[in-house]
């Protein structure tokens, strides 16, 4: 089991060092001079000097990197251009609200899919089991910009009884319309994924036997399928969770959320480079660890993944 | 050609894909005609009927400049789809040439390019997109260039691992060392093997592809005004939101069904190329 850890995480290294990489090139790919931007054409020749040589935007492109990386592991991703806040500081404050979201969405997409996924394919002849696949097909594909403002259309302005955005200090009231919005894609790709895994499962000898010993129903839903058919959910929601971490940029836009994704956009209104460039590398970093808790969890479940490695 | 009605007949038996592939008709014709069709000039300003709610004249409204919403979200339809359309095409050129490349030298080009493969699928797409269009100049071209470019990685890994069973089948080993050249060894008989489940992403990636472009314009990073877009349409109407639900509503909904039957359209081409797939799914 170590050496299987070791592996993954080792596999990782250059992985992380190409993403690093990437976030400085988008950002050296500027055009004009992100000083000027900075300070507006009305400086003088010798303060933009200065603030180049304080950026250390004199030195040359490999030096630059260098530094960049040396500041990266440190954990430090620089300055606000606008405020000055160290931007590690901004996204200690951002993120945790961020986090609380998409935690909310993903419990209401497990808990809603696996029991929409479980019905349909009891159903799955009738009516009601093609009606649920169908609207797990129109789930996916409704964009998630507008189906928050469908929302807040039906449940903020037409019925009045949720607010229409807003953090009101994180009370449910306000988490709950943000959530059902984030959430909606996923639980439609949980209850696809989780109804075939029944759907498989049901025809496994175990399951026969454990009709045939007399147990019933219930109990073989329950105790036998329920379980198994888990396994492949997990795949899922680690897999989404980069959607979580895109899908939380509209969504907090449109909520008024004030998580990360919501001071992303904003950066990128006001052209703070440095807030882009450090809340992005951190949301990067953010989804390989997901991966890796994910393909690490396989190790745990089935012994057969650590000898051989998960080949795509 | 029997190949060819029993691919037509499995997919047009499969009625999902079908009424997908007619509605997608319908907006792509949509997007063509759009000069004939929409009924009045998309740009005419005429504030005297602004925020007009849809009537026989204007099936969708007006908005606020009291210019006509089904025309524009005629016009819009040109623009989304011709985005999605070039870009996947950059992204399945760019992932051909690569998947191959990887797939048949294998070694240490293989395991360069599936590391940049990784590295892009590291970042979070609707991330990497925001961050790459907040430094480029916004504008359709960038946008074409710069969707093309991010999707390239999952189309590689699929040509990768075909191009890797393709190799070891008889046939394409009896070419080999017959001795035919590199060039036609790929061209006459890897290639073509390729094709059927590149169509399949190339379908499915499109509503995906379609989808970023809306949200990009959506938060003002994507298609600039005047050139009408459905994700800006959507973001501009939502400060009348109480007074004019249409600005919203009806964007968004034409934006889905695109998506949406692009999806079908998709499952039903996986289904038809691989009749095998249908089989095990019908039997559960």
């Amino acid at each position: 089991m170590l050496k299987f850890v070791t592996r993954r995480v080792a596999q990782l290294v250059p992985i992380l060092f190409g993403v690093i990489s990437v976030t400085f090139l988008i950002m050296y790919i500027i055009p004009g001079d992100p000083v000027l931007s900075l300070v507006g054409e009305r400086y003088d020749e010798e303060t933009i000097e200065r603030i180049r040589e304080e950026l250390g935007l004199n030195k040359p492109l490999p030096i630059q990197y260098v530094d960049y990386l040396g500041r990266v592991v440190r954990f430090d991703f620089g300055r606000s251009f606008i405020t000055g806040r160290p931007v590690m500081e901004s996204i200690k404050e951002y993120f945790p609200r961020t986090l609380l979201l998409a935690f909310s969405s993903m419990l209401i997409a497990v808990v809603a899919g696996v029991i929409i996924g479980a019905i349909s394919s009891l159903n799955r002849f009738k009516w009601l089991g093609r009606a649920l696949m169908s609207f797990s097909l129109v789930g996916v594909s409704i964009p998630v910009f507008w189906l928050g403002l469908l929302l807040i259309y039906l449940f903020a302005i037409k019925l009045s009884i949720l607010p229409p955005s807003g953090y009101g200090n994180g009370s449910l009231r306000y988490l709950v319309l943000p959530a059902v919005t984030l959430s909606f894609a996923s639980m439609a790709t949980v209850a696809r994924v989780s109804r075939s895994s029944f759907l498989d499962i049901a025809s496994e000898d175990f399951i026969r036997t454990a009709r045939a010993k007399g147990l019933n129903e219930f109990a073989v839903f329950g105790k036998h399928l329920f379980r198994n058919a888990l396994i492949p959910v997990i795949t899922i929601v680690g897999t989404d969770f980069g959607s979580y971490l895109g899908g939380s940029v509209l969504t907090e836009s449109i909520f008024g959320w004030p998580g990360l994704g919501r001071h992303i956009v904003q950066a990128v209104l006001k052209r703070d480079f440095p807030v882009i460039q450090g809340a992005v590398l951190f949301m990067a970093v953010l989804f390989m660890l997901v991966n890796l808790i994910v393909d690490l969890s396989y190790g745990f479940i089935d012994p057969r993944i650590r000898v051989t490695g998960k080949e795509e | 050609m029997s190949e060819l009605k029993s691919f037509y007949g499995r997919f047009s038996r499969n009625r999902m894909a079908f009424s997908g592939l007619i509605v997608l008709t319908l907006i792509v014709m949509g997007g063509l005609l759009a000069d004939i069709i929409a009924p009045v000039d998309k740009g005419r300003i005429d504030l005297e009927h602004s925020l007009e709610v849809p009537s026989l004249k204007h099936p969708f409204g007006t908005d606020s400049f009291g210019r006509d919403l089904f025309s524009r979200v005629i016009h819009g339809s040109r623009v989304s789809l011709t985005v999605g359309f070039a870009a996947r095409t950059i992204s399945i050129i760019i992932g051909l040439v690569m998947g191959i490349i990887s797939g048949f030298y294998g070694g240490k080009i293989d395991s360069a390019i599936m590391r940049l493969a990784d590295i892009t699928f590291a970042f979070p797409t609707l991330l990497l997109l925001i961050a790459i269009m907040a430094v480029v100049a916004p504008g359709i071209s960038t946008l074409v260039a710069v969707l093309g470019v991010v999707g390239w990685a999952a189309i590689a890994r699929l040509v990768r691992a075909q191009v890797m069973t393709i190799r070891k089948r008889q046939y394409v080993q009896a070419a080999e060392s017959s001795g035919i050249g590199t060039f036609s060894l790929v061209f006459r008989h890897i290639l073509p093997q390729c094709l059927s489940p590149v169509i399949v992403v190339y379908t499915m990636g499109l509503g995906m592809t379609i989808m970023a472009e809306s949200s990009l314009s959506f938060l003002g990073l994507g298609v600039q005004p005047p050139s009408p877009s459905w994700g800006r349409m959507i973001s501009d109407g939502i400060i009348f939101m109480r007074s004019a639900w249409w600005l919203t509503i009806f964007p968004g909904i034409i934006l889905s069904l695109t998506v949406c039957s692009l999806n079908l359209v998709g499952d039903g081409l996986r289904d038809a190329f691989d009749p095998k797939y249908v089989y095990s799914k019908e039997r559960d």
